[in-house]
């Protein structure tokens, strides 16, 4: 069995932004070797892991879609030696300032994000979180050392290492969705036992937290009968208590709402409550905010299904998980699969 | 990595230098943690690099490490105190919460727009913790205009983390790191100091006595320089610390005037910051030492700050007193830069200076 928590850890050290997957895609690639009957990487970048089924052909097949991509920057000038910022993804200016980094340039460095002291800000500004555009990130070396080795464009991603805090929590950047990687992951082993009917496709999609061209591409090509995007979703903590929010620990969290198609959530939910398994109610009354929102509408369209994992300091480079809650979505997903018969379909008519 | 461009210096005139071995050492004590009023674990450093040297070692009722180191020449010979703080801004838990989530002040001038997103080492086991953030996605564009304040802010050791005392101090985590020829820590301030002061204490000018004062207390209000340039009682103080460059370029295009000192200057020497006016003829000494020995040297912009000097400089009768810094940029935050070769030549102009001290400096008119 792999072990998750170094998978977790391994993965979460390695770039990926948004539409430049291919570090955290190697690694995906040599952790699913020996899970998977076959492995492709599509066109716009995300890994597809077939896992054949044992009913006859034409089998149905169900997609597991987990984005691979993180958030993080992009050096849009440089200035006397220091790098100006555009983001990738959606970020909080206001968690950069002295946050280490690593610039991608035309070799790996790592520099450290400044906030202009007040005296260097517009009026406006002084005592305030500038904006992302005022600031700079500085890596140590001499002017003409920068303009050598870094060009507009480079990416930039956290240089944070994974921190591991007492038993099962983990603390790092890109835990927002390399947690649910490792779900995926953990499913996939967990079916190397257990015979299922139905063919698996797990997907690392690409670009969701830009585009979601990943999640759309994938389920055209693919072309599952189900499909589930694997997320995380708030977890509650300092700041973060409402409704949108899920103890860590006690998840994953069900998704519902109009992305979710009410029958799918049904089984899962029936499935969760046999198996004495926790799991949260997650309602979802608009967009998703995952890769679901276009794995529902993709061709003529897919009944959809969102099963999130419960992450503190969402889209800041010290993000925290708990291994229970990946293992238990994992878990949960395979238990799923492993009940679907050939003729699974033939359920899902409306009966309003 | 270019380079590294030596000042036109004589090479036999040149007694300090920054190698590896001094590298390690800055490292060793970048990394240990010393929140103002908590300094032990580089108090124990400075303990173990000096003891063998000192000829006379005490530490004193607020933990200041005084260790003096007579000289060789002709008596009378000055009293030369070197000030360097072992203290650094960070935290101190206030309030247990439960379920590993604690509530923390500040010590020491932080800025709290540094805070979300780093993680902190607390206490005498040095738990991990993370000072986290609402998720951007459940924030309004409004609210992103502020700064969290502190009172939104908590250490997180998660739920399962190790149980945390109300009154342990956090400090960042940041790793030390060589960047080419710069080095990023947290702590700079003033682990750069008080590796220089413990480098300057290995090689000693032999024509004065130096005193040298590893202090706390100087970020909440320079409280430890006070009591021991008492005790020491010099006749002439230096505070070796380390000062922001502000020297980034201002976002509207125009000439930044207000750099305060710039990385790959030299050493700053002070003429005034909000604690001290500088001794005019040490001022001028050090200048003029640095000319002499053409050792690059930057003036640092007067106004705002303060120093060990601040202490000093009142204590007794009055005592004589300069500063002169490593310029540092994003100090007071979980991770600094500053430049190798300004520490190498504030450690080369400090020696030098102090190497040309005659008791007669302090005979002439201010």
């Amino acid at each position: 069995m792999t072990d998750l928590t170094e998978l977790l850890k391994q993965l979460i050290s390695a770039p990926g932004l948004s539409g430049y997957e291919t570090p955290v895609k190697e690694l995906l690639h040599t952790a699913w070797s020996p899970l998977a009957d076959e492995l492709h990487v599509s066109q716009v970048g995300s890994l597809h892991g077939l896992k054949r089924g044992t009913a006859s052909e034409p089998r149905p097949a169900i997609l597991l879609a987990a984005h691979m991509d993180a958030i993080g920057l992009m050096v849009s000038e440089i200035v006397d030696g220091f790098l100006r910022l555009s983001e990738i993804g959606g970020l909080d200016p206001r968690v950069l300032p002295g946050q280490l980094v690593i610039v991608h340039g035309r070799k790996d460095l790592t520099g450290v994000i400044l906030q202009p002291a007040d005296r260097l800000l517009p009026a406006r500004l002084q005592g305030n979180p500038p904006p992302l555009e005022y600031l700079l990130v500085d890596v140590g070396l001499p002017p003409r050392e920068v303009e050598r080795l870094v060009r507009p464009g480079d990416l930039i991603s956290f240089a944070q290492k994974p921190i591991e805090m007492g038993a099962e929590y983990i603390a790092g950047h890109s835990l927002d969705n390399r947690a649910s990687v490792v779900a995926v992951t953990h499913c996939l082993e967990l079916l190397q036992e257990r015979p299922h009917a139905w063919d698996v496709w797990a997907v690392a999609s690409a670009q969701e937290e830009e585009t979601m061209a990943g999640a759309y591409t994938s389920a055209f090509a693919i072309h599952p009968e189900l499909a589930v995007a694997i997320d995380v979703t708030f977890a509650k903590g300092p700041g973060a208590n409402d409704y949108r929010t899920f103890t860590l620990g006690k998840g994953p969290t069900l998704g519902w709402g109009p992305n979710i198609h009410p029958l799918l959530h049904r089984q899962f939910k029936d499935l969760a409550e046999k198996l004495e398994f926790t799991h949260l109610l997650e309602p979802l009354p608009r967009h998703s905010g995952t890769d679901a929102y276009a794995l529902q509408v993709t061709a003529e369209g897919i009944p959809t299904m969102v099963v999130s994992i419960p992450l503190r300091y969402m889209h800041t480079p010290v993000e925290m998980v708990t291994m229970q809650d990946i293992r238990r979505a994992g878990r949960l997903l395979a238990e799923f699969i492993v009940q679907l018969k050939p003729d699974h379909m033939a359920q899902f008519t409306w009966k309003d | 990595m270019p380079p590294r461009k030596k000042a036109e210096i004589n090479p036999k005139q040149q007694s300090m230098w920054i190698r590896s071995k001094q590298l390690s050492l800055l490292e060793r004590l970048c990394n240990a943690c010393a929140v103002s009023g908590d300094e032990g674990e580089v108090r124990k450093i400075v303990m173990e690099e000096i003891e063998p040297l000192a000829d006379e070692l005490r530490v004193d009722a607020l933990g200041n490490v005084l260790a003096i180191r007579q000289g060789r020449g002709r008596a009378p010979r000055l009293r030369v105190m070197l000030a360097a703080h072992m203290d650094e801004v960070g935290l101190m838990v206030v309030n247990d919460e439960g379920e590993g989530i604690y509530r923390c002040e500040a010590v020491g001038r932080l800025d709290i727009r540094q805070l979300p997103g780093k993680p902190v080492l607390v206490g005498k086991e040095r738990i991990p913790g993370i000072i986290g953030a609402k998720p951007i996605h459940l924030t309004t564009a409004s609210e992103r205009k502020n700064a969290i304040p502190l009172d939104a802010l908590r250490v997180d050791t998660s739920p399962s983390g190790k149980k945390v005392q109300v009154g342990d101090r956090a400090a960042f985590a940041t790793p030390f790191t060589r960047l080419g020829p710069s080095v990023l820590a947290k702590a700079l301030d003033d682990r750069l100091g008080v590796t220089g002061l413990i480098e300057l204490f290995k090689n000693p000018p032999q024509n004065i006595d130096l005193l040298a004062a590893f202090t706390v207390q100087e970020e909440v209000g320079v409280r430890g320089a006070r009591v021991a340039a008492y005790a020491l009682e010099p006749d002439i103080g230096i505070a070796l610390d380390c000062t922001p460059a502000y020297d980034l370029p201002i976002w509207d295009g125009e000439e930044n005037a207000v750099y305060n000192t710039r990385l790959g200057g030299g050493p700053a020497i002070y003429v005034a910051d909000s604690s001290t006016l500088s001794d005019p003829r040490l001022f001028r000494h050090f200048i003029d030492t640095a000319e002499a020995l053409g050792l690059p040297y930057q003036i640092r912009q007067a106004g705002g700050g303060g120093t060990d000097a601040g202490a000093i400089h009142r204590q007794r009768a009055g005592i004589p007193s300069l500063s002169i810094s490593v310029p540092g940029r994003n100090l007071h935050s979980a991770a600094s830069i500053a430049r190798v070769l300004d520490w190498e030549n504030t450690l080369q102009l400090v020696h030098a200076g102090l190497s040309r001290l005659s008791p007669n400096l302090l005979k002439q008119d201010r």
